[in-house]
This record gives structure tokens, C-alpha cells and sequence, in this order.
């Protein structure tokens, strides 16, 4: 499984691999949005968190096309399947999330703070967005997995995957954002969104990978 | 987690593999008539040593896309039998291997392993599966296919090198698997039978983009493979070149397919 | 067959790349020690310099924002020469130097964004602003980003070379924009005031610091970009040499 793991964040920094590609996405939507709604510091400072959070959930779901349906079309997805008398496929699932999610999403992670920093955001409201953003994406990641599993056979399922996805991921987006304001905003506790936010992520790290695993398994042919 | 070395070996036996498929190789290309004579010896001897594992299918029946490909296909194998499928494209060739695999379900009838016992509980578990597609990463190197393949799979037989030698890709394990012509990538595909063991073969057009040489050192490993108790499926329309193997010539298929 | 006619075709270019490579390994320990030596004395004569009626000490960060904004855009600008030997010329080391170029001139460009930024921390009282000379920076880092992806993803290196070319040219509109976005829109950030028509309104006290860093980074500058493109060469050598060894392995089976 650790074999499957490296061989994933291998194939995912490795040239060609899109990895990059997902963070200049988030750097590029961020540094639209300015553009869209003024240059206002105190309008962006208080739009930052939400917008940090849009553009991650959107850079996050640009790679997931190609989730299962690389491995599908060089061959690699049947002998995933037929292993599954060995490693449980729902497992061989989950392992691929966490592959993708530590080369493709980890990265936006490590640029939010600094993008927050454009956003004239105050140090405990960056924080508070890293931090929720590296608790919340993972959720994004489990539940695309979802929709990149029975989208797997379509050879243009990308827009699809987002049409899909992004319903599902409102939850996540809801209480990720609300634990973001709630870091800067006095009244509003921050712990209660955020551990939230956990459970939803723990929650869909099951549920994902086992839906992911059955539409596997019934689109192969 | 283990890891594997490129020329570690996990079994006892896998070294004396190593050396018997050498030497019959060795062999086969020395004398081929002789090769024939002592396959034929070695199988009498491989069988008397009351091999259990039987691979049987009874009135097996697939289809795809909601059609009917084949109905009432049946066969059995005991270890160190094979069987060729024979049939026009559309014959349901492919469909019915991926029947036998798991990874399609069978419309009618079934497919079991007898004697597997607790290491080979079913056919998926117990099978390597070739399709048309030779399932390696271009971007990856081609040690770092079969590795990966290895560690997976689990069982490993024979290195990562060794595998490489024995279908004629010997030092080109650090190149790019993208690199390679359509027979290497193939021949490639092939030595990931051998780096992980298991007992029965499917293979689709296992030949397909190998020149004459590879088919016939191909062959040869199919013939090993069979020496030690193996089961070969394999769907061609190529002569494999397997002495005494069943055949299953499909194409009469309940609703004809354009050919 | 096409894979071995372009294999042959990559041999003969690396005719003309070796004797470029000798010639890098020569200069690249002159240029090295030129821009240390530079470098040194310029810090030296930056820290000793007046510090500013206005800024206090932090006027001292200036002396190694400018050069790195300088280079930025002095970086792309040659990319974009690049370019134009590519699809021009077709010269085989103009891609090689375009590719090579990318990656050093994306680190100086974020430099220059990172030390902006400190520079404008106490002086506006916000770590960035979006205004015409800052936005349109970071819109040039983002190209470079945009162009090592690009060159990164492409596995043949004859279509990334032209691919990155065109994307080059294209965003070359960027550099004027920046270079004159201080005088069209009225910005937070200061007008030039070296490379002025009328002569530099820097006090010349300042500026010999300055033009004396400025000299060193590029130094330093063209040093990475000849060992870069050292680099890529070897690459696209070790890549020859695997597909040719491939080759070779697949005529000795038959």
C-alpha cells in the first residue's frame, strides 16, 4: 500500500504530473478576484477566508479527472480491482485520496497563508484559514473521489466531476469558511465549526473511499 | 509494509525457479526438437505429483453492454493444462477472460478454483491478469513499474532484474518505460507476470507487438510456467506454441456480432 | 520510425551544444567570482551609504529590491529573445535558454515581490497593495509559473520549445505595461527614478550603491542561467542517450 502511495505522489510531481498546475490555478483565481471586486483592502480583508476557501475547493477539484481514469486507461485500474482479495479496494481508494490530496491539495495549503497576506488578511485570520483549510480539503478530496469513481468511464468527465461535487462539498465549505471568520471575529467561537469541519472530514474518509470503491467496481468492463 | 530488493528473494524456491527457467531457456535455444521431448517428460512427471488445483468453469455465459457475447461455455483445467481461445474479433475473447478475472460479472453459469486452499481462495486472488493494455506509468522508470507491481501484488518471485532477463529487456530496467517500442512495453508487461507468482495466467493477445523471437522465448515461459503446476488462459489468434493445449474456439455466439 | 529519425536529429544539434558547453564551464567560475566580488562590495557600500531623510534604515532594502525587479523583468525580456531564436532562427540552445531562464527568473520576481513587501510593510502599512506596479509583477510571476508548467508538461522538447515561445511572446505585452504602469496610473509605489529621459533623481550617493548590486545580481544572474542551461543540456543528453540504448536493446533482440 505504501508502494501505491509513493507510486501516486510520484506520478503526480513527476513531469507532466499537474501538481504545479492546481497551485497556479489558486494563484491565478486569487489574483483575479481583486480585479472583480476592487482593491479595496478592508473589502478584501473581510472577503479573504472566502475567498481562500472558493478558490482552494475550486484549484482541488481541477485534478481530480484524472484520479482513477489514468489508471483505467493504461490498464493499472483492472489490476487495482482484481487485488481486491489483498487490499480491500475501498482501502486502495482511500491510499489514492491521500496520494493525490499530499501532491496535488498539500501545496495550496502551503500557498494560502501567503496569498492571505494579499488578501490584507490579519496573521490570526491566515492562520485560522490554513489551518481549516488543511483540516478541510482532505474532505473534498474523499467525496471527489466519489465523483471522479462514476464519472471514471466518461473520457471528458472533468466538468462533470465538478457539476457533481461541488453540491456535496457546501458543508464543508460552510463550516470551514464560518471557523475561518470565527478566528477573527470576537463573539463567535472558533472550536465548534472546526471540529465540525473534522467530522466531516473523518466521516467522508469512510463513506468516500467505499462509494469510490463500488462505482469502481461496477464501471469496469 | 515489506519491501523487495531488485534481487531479493522472499521464497526459497523462487532461486531454484530462477535457475530451471534459465536452463530451459538455455535449452530451448539450443535444441528445440530436445526442448519439445523433455517438456513433454517434465509435464508427466509435474502431473504425477498429484497437483490439486483445478480451474473449471460450467455453462459459462457473458455479456457486455446488456448483449449476450457467449453462452454455455464450460471447460476444466487441471495445474499444468492450458487453454487457447480461438475466435474472430467479437468472438467475446476478451469478454470471456474478464469473465474468469471478477472484473465482469458472469450473466450465467460459474467459474470456481478447486483446490486452491487457504493461499489461493479465488480465481481473482489467484490469477494475473494481461489485458490489451500493459497497465505500467510511462513517466515512471521500468524498475519502478515492476517494483511497484511487486509490492502490490505481494508473492514475489523474481526480481525486478531477473524478470527483465528473462523476457529479453536485461539493463534496461533504469529507462523511462515510456522509452521503450510497442514489443518492449509488452515484453515489459510480461515480466510482471514473473515478479510476483501466481498460479493461473489470463492472458489477452499476450503476443500482440512481439517480433518472432519474443513470441517464441514468450512461449517458453508459458511453458515453464505450466511445468510447475500453472494454468494458462490465454486468447490469441496466433499459434502460442504450446504443446497440448486445450482450445476453446469461440464465434458462435448466440446473437451475431459484426465481425 | 519517426522516434529513430528524431533521435538522430537531437544528435546532430548537440553538435553546436558541447563546444557551448566548454564554453560554460569556462566562464561560469568567472562570472560566479565576478558577481560575488560585486556583491560584496556593493553590500558594503549599501550599508555604509546616507540612510534616507524619510525612510530611515529601511531605505537600505532598496539596494537589493531594485536589481531583483530589474532582473525580472531583464529575465524575461531574454526569454522572450529566446523565443524569437526559437521560432525565427530556429537556433537549437534559443529553447534551451528559454527554459533554463524561467525558473531563475520566477525566483527573482517572487525576490523582488517578497522584499517589496517588506519594504512596504512599514512604509505603507500593509504588506501589499493592488496597484498597477504590483499586480502587474505578480502577474509576471505568474507567467513564468504558468511557463515552467507548460515546458515541465511536454514531454518532446521541439513542441514544448515552440509552445513556450508562442506563451512567451504573447505575455511579453506585460513588461512595458509594468515598466511604464508607474507613470499611467497613479500608483503607491514610487516613479522610476534611475531610468529617466531627464537623468536619474536618485542622489548619486545612493545610486553608485545601487548600479553597483544591481551589476552583481546580474552577474549572479547569468551565472545560474549558464549553469541552467548546462543542466538542461545534460538532460536532454541523458534522454537521447536512454532512447537510443533502448533502440539499441530492441535491435540486438532481433
Amino acid at each position: 500500500m505504501l508502494a501505491l502511495f509513493f507510486r501516486d505522489i510520484r506520478l503526480g510531481i513527476r513531469a507532466g504530473g499537474g501538481a504545479l498546475t492546481g497551485v497556479l490555478f489558486f494563484l491565478a483565481v486569487i489574483a483575479t478576484i481583486p480585479f472583480g471586486v476592487g482593491p479595496d483592502l478592508n473589502l478584501l480583508s473581510r472577503i479573504g477566508p472566502a475567498i481562500l476557501w472558493i478558490g482552494a475547493l475550486l484549484a482541488s477539484l481541477l485534478g481530480l479527472d484524472r484520479l482513477f481514469q489514468a489508471d483505467r486507461e493504461d490498464g493499472s485500474l483492472d489490476l487495482l480491482i482484481l487485488a481486491e482479495g489483498r487490499h480491500m479496494l475501498a482501502f486502495t481508494v482511500f491510499v489514492k485520496c491521500l496520494a493525490h490530496w499530499t501532491a496535488s491539495v498539500l501545496p495550496l495549503v502551503v500557498a494560502a497563508p501567503f496569498l492571505g497576506l494579499f488578501m490584507n488578511m490579519k496573521p490570526a485570520g491566515i492562520g485560522a484559514a490554513a489551518l481549516t483549510l488543511l483540516v478541510g480539503t482532505p474532505a473534498i478530496t474523499f467525496i471527489g473521489a466519489v465523483g471522479a469513481a462514476v464519472t471514471v468511464v466518461l473520457p471528458r468527465g472533468g466538468l462533470l466531476i465538478s457539476v457533481l461535487v461541488l453540491p456535496l462539498v457546501i458543508p464543508v465549505l460552510i463550516f470551514g469558511v464560518s471557523a475561518s471568520y470565527a478566528a477573527v471575529a470576537e463573539p463567535d467561537p472558533f472550536l465548534p465549526p472546526f471540529l465540525i469541519l473534522a467530522a466531516l472530514t473523518l466521516f467522508l474518509a469512510v463513506i468516500g473511499p467505499v462509494a469510490a470503491a463500488l462505482a469502481l467496481r461496477y464501471a469496469a468492463d | 509494509m515489506r519491501w523487495f530488493g531488485a534481487n531479493s528473494f522472499a521464497t526459497p524456491t523462487a532461486g531454484v525457479v530462477v535457475a530451471h527457467i534459465k536452463s530451459f531457456l538455455e535449452e530451448f535455444q539450443r535444441d528445440k526438437t530436445q526442448f519439445c521431448c523433455d517438456a513433454k517428460l517434465l509435464r508427466r512427471i509435474a502431473l504425477d505429483d498429484g497437483e490439486s488445483m483445478r480451474l473449471i468453469a460450467e455453462n459459462l455465459s457473458g455479456e457486455r453492454g446488456g448483449e449476450a457475447v457467449f453462452a454455455g461455455v464450460g471447460f476444466d483445467l487441471a495445474a499444468g493444462e492450458s487453454l487457447t481461445v480461438t475466435g474472430p474479433n467479437g468472438a467475446g475473447k476478451s469478454t470471456l477472460l474478464r469473465v474468469i478475472a471478477g472484473l465482469l460479472p458472469t450473466a450465467a453459469g460459474n467459474v470456481r478454483l478447486d483446490g486452491g486452499g487457504e493461499e489461493w481462495p479465488t480465481v481473482a486472488a489467484s490469477s494475473h491478469y494481461l489485458g490489451h493494455q500493459n497497465a505500467m506509468k510511462t513517466a515512471l522508470s521500468v524498475a519502478e513499474n515492476l517494483r511497484f507491481w511487486q509490492d502490490f501484488a505481494g508473492q514475489p518471485q523474481l526480481g525486478v532484474g531477473e524478470a527483465l532477463e528473462m523476457v529479453g529487456l536485461g539493463g534496461l530496467d533504469h529507462l523511462p518505460y515510456g522509452y521503450l517500442s510497442t514489443g518492449q512495453r509488452r515484453r515489459a508487461a510480461i515480466a510482471k507476470l514473473l515478479v510476483s507468482y501466481r498460479p493461473i495466467w489470463l492472458l489477452d493477445e499476450p503476443t500482440a507487438g512481439l517480433d518472432k523471437a519474443s513470441e517464441a522465448q514468450f512461449s517458453a515461459l508459458m511453458r515453464v510456467h505450466l511445468e510447475d503446476g500453472g494454468i494458462v488462459i490465454a486468447a490469441t489468434h496466433l499459434p502460442l506454441g504450446l504443446e497440448g493445449a486445450k482450445t476453446l474456439e469461440m464465434g458462435g455466439s448466440p446473437s451475431p456480432m459484426p465481425c | 520510425m519517426s522516434q529513430s529519425s528524431a533521435t538522430i536529429r537531437s544528435f546532430a544539434d548537440l553538435a553546436n551544444p558541447t563546444r557551448f558547453l566548454a564554453l560554460a564551464d569556462r566562464l561560469v567560475p568567472w562570472f560566479g567570482g565576478i558577481a560575488a566580488v560585486l556583491l560584496a562590495i556593493g553590500l558594503y557600500m549599501g550599508f555604509t551609504a546616507p540612510e534616507d531623510f524619510q525612510q530611515g534604515i529601511t531605505v537600505r532594502i532598496m539596494y537589493i529590491h531594485v536589481p531583483f525587479a530589474w532582473l525580472a523583468m531583464m529575465c524575461y525580456t531574454l526569454m522572450a529573445l529566446s523565443a524569437l531564436g526559437t521560432l525565427v532562427w530556429r537556433h537549437p540552445l534559443a529553447d534551451v535558454a528559454l527554459k533554463a531562464a524561467a525558473p531563475v527568473g520566477a525566483v527573482f520576481t517572487a525576490l523582488a515581490l517578497i522584499t517589496g513587501s517588506i519594504w512596504g510593510k512599514p512604509m505603507w502599512g500593509t504588506w501589499w497593495v493592488w496597484d498597477a506596479r504590483l499586480t502587474s509583477v505578480f502577474v509576471l510571476f505568474l507567467m513564468y509559473l504558468g511557463i515552467i508548467a507548460l515546458t515541465r508538461a511536454l514531454d518532446d522538447p521541439a513542441r514544448a520549445a515552440r509552445a513556450a515561445a508562442i506563451i512567451t511572446l504573447v505575455g511579453f505585452i506585460n513588461i512595458p505595461i509594468i515598466k511604464f504602469s508607474v507613470d499611467w496610473w497613479n500608483t503607491l509605489h514610487q516613479p522610476a527614478s534611475v531610468f529617466r529621459l531627464d537623468g536619474p533623481t536618485i542622489h548619486p550617493s545612493l545610486l553608485w550603491p545601487l548600479l553597483v548590486m544591481a551589476l552583481g545580481f546580474t552577474m549572479l544572474f547569468f551565472t545560474l542561467h549558464l549553469m541552467a542551461m548546462r543542466n538542461e543540456i545534460w538532460r536532454r543528453r541523458v534522454s537521447a542517450m536512454q532512447r537510443v540504448e533502448a533502440r539499441r536493446a530492441e535491435r540486438q533482440g532481433a
